[in-house]
């Protein structure tokens, strides 16, 4: 198992989550939320939250700019514009898997699509298409160190 | 959700601060709603378990895009005292600055509301009001599917 996919180990939102990496290629990854009861948005159904989607659509569109080997994957950067569609809701106590695809990179911004689904990618749950602006401020800022 | 139509009841349907303790994911991201008068604000303290980069630290894209949803349904719930919780359509954020370790306010703005749909802005901010770090806009389905 190579080092990309104890990344998702070290963003502590990640981790809270449980989001995990089931695998990847060159621009494209994919990244499973096992079903828990912290996630639920609704108490009366045990929906999970649209918020865990958004989480995990942009965590997935990320990981996608940054599969090992493309170009400009070491370089920081942040999320510049998220949208995402949704279709349905989840069904409660099964996983929730996204796919992303970068699809395109500039010198300055990676364009990202991806689709949520929990049984096969032709039943999206949720739909997304993300930008992520490269070269950001990676350095700890004044003040906040130590926090 | 049956929350809602208890609260009704008992003359508390703008009792927010009740339901975000009844949705489990708001507990967890540690969201709580203040109300002065008929303005409400959303209150995200900073935890370790919010962090996206660890090394500026900045808060991860994905709970604030979580914080603003929360933000918009919470305003949209309490504008309306509808008794199910709106569903989502579709949601656009922009990041305008990175989320630093520190306690995130959210306020939300209905600024359509239909028979079957509701349009709400949102915008989240930390020290500086004038200085958001993230908004959004997104479209809410107010009768079932």
């Amino acid at each position: 198992m190579d080092q990309f996919f104890n990344h998702l180990l070290e963003i502590p939102h990640a981790r809270a989550l449980g989001l995990t990496l089931v695998e990847y290629s060159d621009n494209r990854c994919l990244v499973k939320v096992p079903y828990a009861e912290h996630l639920v948005g609704d108490p009366d159904t045990g929906v999970i939250h649209g918020g865990v989607l958004t989480a995990l659509l942009d965590n997935t569109c990320g990981m996608a700019v940054r599969t090992p080997g493309v170009p400009r994957s070491e370089v920081s950067m942040a999320t510049l514009d998220l949208r995402i569609d949704y279709m349905g809701a989840a069904v409660p106590h099964q996983d929730i898997l996204a796919e992303a695809i970068c699809y395109k990179r500039t010198n300055n911004v990676a364009f990202v699509r991806a689709s949520a689904f929990q049984t096969t990618a032709d039943e999206p749950i949720a739909t997304c298409v993300a930008s992520f602006m490269f070269g950001t401020a990676n350095e700890p800022r004044e003040g906040d160190a130590g926090r | 959700m049956k929350l809602l139509s208890i609260l009704r009841a008992e003359g508390r349907g703008q009792d927010m601060q009740a339901v975000v303790e009844q949705i489990p994911y708001a507990r967890f991201l540690g969201i709580s709603v203040d109300r002065k008068g008929n303005e409400i604000t959303t209150i995200m303290p900073f935890t370790h378990d919010l962090v996206g980069n660890t090394t500026l630290p900045a808060i991860h894209g994905g709970a604030i895009g979580a914080f603003l949803e929360m933000t918009s349904v919470i305003q949209l719930l309490f504008d309306t005292a509808c008794e199910r919780l709106p569903k989502t359509i579709d949601v656009s954020i922009d990041y305008l600055r990175s989320g630093r370790p520190q306690t995130t306010y959210g306020r939300a703005i209905v600024t359509r509301h239909g028979r079957r749909v509701a349009n709400v802005r949102s915008e989240i901010w930390q020290e500086e009001r004038s200085k958001p770090i993230a908004v959004s806009h997104g479209h809410y389905l107010l009768t079932p599917y």
